[in-house]
Order: C-alpha cells, then sequence, then structure tokens
C-alpha cells in the first residue's frame, strides 16, 4: 500500500470514481448551456439574468463549479506527482492549485448568488 | 545487398563516462534470423558485449530489450518484423537502471512483482488430494498464467517509467488480477487493499502500450481493469 496524505479521496478507488462522476455532471452542465444557446439565438441580458435567478439552475451551476475544482484537483495532483520530483516544489504547486481553486468556487458563489 | 547496418547500445559503468552507439556490419546471407542470431554474431565480433538471454525460444523471458524502438523478446524476434531501411537499432529495455551494454537492472521491476503477493493463498485447511477447479474456473486463468515476466510491457509503459517505485505495472498487476481470479485463492480481498491506494492500480491511464508489445500476445489492461471493477464493488 503506497500512502498518501494530498490526494482528493482517501484511495484510489474513490479518486477514481470522484473524477469519473464530476466529469458527467460537466459534460451535462456543457450540453445544457450548449442547447440553451442554440435555443435562445437572440439570447439578452434579462432572459440570461432570469434563467440563474431560478434555484435550481443555481444548484446546478453550483454542482459544476464544485465539479469543476474536483475535477481539477485529482487531475491536476496527478500530474504534480507524476512530473515534480521534489518533494517541497510539489508541495509547493499543489497548495498553490488548491488555493486558487478555492478562490474560483467562492467568486463563482459570489457571481452567482450577487447580480 | 545481405549486410546489416547493426548499432548497439553500449554501457560500462565502470569505465564509461557516458553511454555511446556502436556501430557493426553484419552479413546476413539473405536469411531471415532471429536478433538473438545477430547479437551472438556481433559478441563474436567483440566479445566484451554483454546481453541476457537462455532458452532461445521465448520461454524464459530473459532477452526483452528495444528493438528499433519496439520492446520485445530478441530470440523470437525475426529480422522481417523488425529492420526498416536494412538498420536494426538495439538499446535496452527503457526506464530501469543501466548495469551493462543491453543488461538492466530489473529489481524495482521484482520489487512489485512481490508486493502483489504471486502465490496461492487458502484459508481453508488442505483437502488429502488436491484442491479441486471445475474446467469453466480453470479457464478464467487463461490470458494471465502466460506471463513469463520478461519485463518488456512495464518497461515500455510511461506511468511506471515515472513511478516505478510506486505503480505496480502491467506485469505486476495481470499477475495480481491471476491470483484473485483463481477459483482457489481465498485472499482477493487483502489482495485489493494492498494496491488501492492513488498509485498502486490507478496510475494506468490505458494506454495499452503493455498490450503492444507483450510478445504472449496477453492483455493487462484488461486484467487492470478487471481489478478496478473488483475494488470498485468492494468500496461501493
Ligand atoms: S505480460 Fe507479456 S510483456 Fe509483460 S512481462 Fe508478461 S509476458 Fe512479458
Ligand atoms: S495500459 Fe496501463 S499498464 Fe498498460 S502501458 Fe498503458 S498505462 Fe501502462
Ligand atoms: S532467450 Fe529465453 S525468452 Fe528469449
Amino acid at each position: 500500500m503506497v500512502t498518501n496524505i494530498t490526494n482528493l479521496g482517501r484511495s484510489g478507488v474513490s479518486d477514481w470514481l470522484i473524477q469519473r462522476v464530476t466529469a458527467i455532471v460537466l459534460a451535462l452542465y456543457t450540453v445544457f448551456i450548449v442547447a440553451y444557446m442554440l435555443f435562445h439565438p437572440e439570447l439578452d441580458y434579462a432572459t440570461w439574468s432570469a434563467l440563474f435567478q431560478r434555484t435550481w439552475m443555481r444548484i446546478f451551476t453550483l454542482l459544476a463549479f464544485l465539479s469543476i475544482a474536483a475535477h481539477a484537483w485529482s487531475g491536476l495532483w496527478i500530474i504534480s506527482t507524476d512530473y515534480i520530483k521534489h518533494a517541497y516544489a510539489r508541495l509547493g504547486v499543489q497548495t498553490f492549485i488548491i488555493v486558487a481553486l478555492f478562490v474560483f468556487v467562492v467568486w463563482g458563489v459570489q457571481v452567482l448568488w450577487g447580480a | 545487398m545481405s549486410t546489416l547496418q547493426v548499432s548497439v547500445y553500449r554501457y560500462n559503468a565502470e569505465t564509461d563516462s557516458a553511454p555511446y552507439m556502436q556501430d557493426f556490419e553484419i552479413d546476413t546471407h539473405g536469411r531471415d534470423l532471429m536478433v538473438l542470431n545477430i547479437l551472438q554474431m556481433l559478441k563474436a565480433k567483440d566479445s566484451t558485449l554483454v546481453f541476457r538471454a537462455s532458452c532461445r525460444e521465448g520461454v524464459c523471458g530473459s532477452d526483452g530489450m528495444n528493438m528499433n524502438g519496439k520492446n520485445g523478446l530478441a530470440c523470437v524476434t525475426p529480422l522481417s518484423e523488425v529492420v526498416k531501411n536494412n538498420k536494426l537499432v538495439l538499446r535496452p529495455l527503457p526506464g530501469l537502471p543501466v548495469m551493462r551494454d543491453l543488461v538492466v537492472d530489473m529489481a524495482l521491476f521484482y520489487k512489485q512483482y512481490e508486493r502483489i503477493q504471486p502465490y496461492l493463498q487458502n484459508e481453508n485447511p488442505a483437502p488429502a488430494i488436491e484442491r479441486l477447479q471445475s474446467p469453466e474456473e480453470r479457464d478464467k486463468l487463461d490470458g494471465l498464467y502466460e506471463c513469463i515476466l520478461c519485463a518488456c510491457c512495464s518497461t515500455s509503459c510511461p506511468s511506471f517509467w515515472w513511478n516505478p517505485d510506486k505503480f505496480v505495472g502491467p506485469a505486476g498487476l495481470l499477475w495480481a488480477y491471476r491470483f484473485m481470479a483463481d477459483s482457489r485463492d481465498t485472499a482477493t480481498r487483502d489482495r485489493l487493499a494492498e494496491i488501492d491506494d492513488p498509485f498502486s492500480v490507478f496510475r494506468c491511464r490505458g494506454i495499452m502500450n503493455c498490450v503492444n508489445v507483450c510478445p504472449k500476445g496477453l492483455n493487462p489492461t484488461r486484467a487492470i481493469g478487471k481489478i478496478r471493477e473488483l475494488l470498485m464493488a468492494n468500496a461501493t
């Protein structure tokens, strides 16, 4: 058993599952947004804003934000452990990624519930 | 023209500061020899050349090497399969430390093999004669037990190159599944627990370099998929 403390879940199988499930959420969200734009060729601010006033859309979008964060973290964690062999450099990069993702999520929440 | 241009990787840790390629010209008399035959002819010309070989029929797994960019067993690889433009480039298996010329240090490869406990474990008392297996149960081992541990697969796997100390690699994982699939083995849960971390199994990215080179035609990627299924079934 190889022990790790910086990966997302506590085991290989949980990381793997989280990556797959978040990928599905992101795929659904992408399909929805693209389809919405196709069905609203004359999209204006009022329609767009009304869409994001709805609770289900906010939940869906928040879910997509969290999925991006989890998906990006598990993927970038793997890349950092493959290519950055110096332990402190790796920890530095991993910390930077976590902080950046955290900022993006909070910022996204602000945008979503602001306006 | 039956003269073959052969270029061989040479390195002696005791006398050379860096590896270099040595060029030879070999007259094959137009025969479609095996790469191992060529190596033996080279050895007759330059007795300092070092490589491993034993059975010369694809059974012992000693002479895994990189021939014109692809891993394989020199003894069962005919020239017609690898030679292009009359040129043959021989290198040691990639990703493992070179000890001398075409001989690599396989310690990491064996360490990963040892980790998966490659032997039958059964907690039930042994029956008087033998542990029986039905023909169907025996069939499940086909495509798994034939592995000769030549390391051609693991040393062509980028995931193994980056993390040979943590990722079990295709050969070890094929063996792990060979025991999980055996009806006489009762240690599947312990076997799974040992490799349920982000590296041992899950570093496999499924690019199938291993399948592409296996001289025995085995499919480690499929075995890895089966292990993943077992891990999922156990964990959800
Ligand atoms: S799976 Fe194939 S390539 Fe890999 S060690 Fe076994 S025989 Fe060699
Ligand atoms: S399929 Fe997996 S084990 Fe095989 S070469 Fe690719 S990453 Fe390595
Ligand atoms: S010499 Fe035994 S496999 Fe090639």
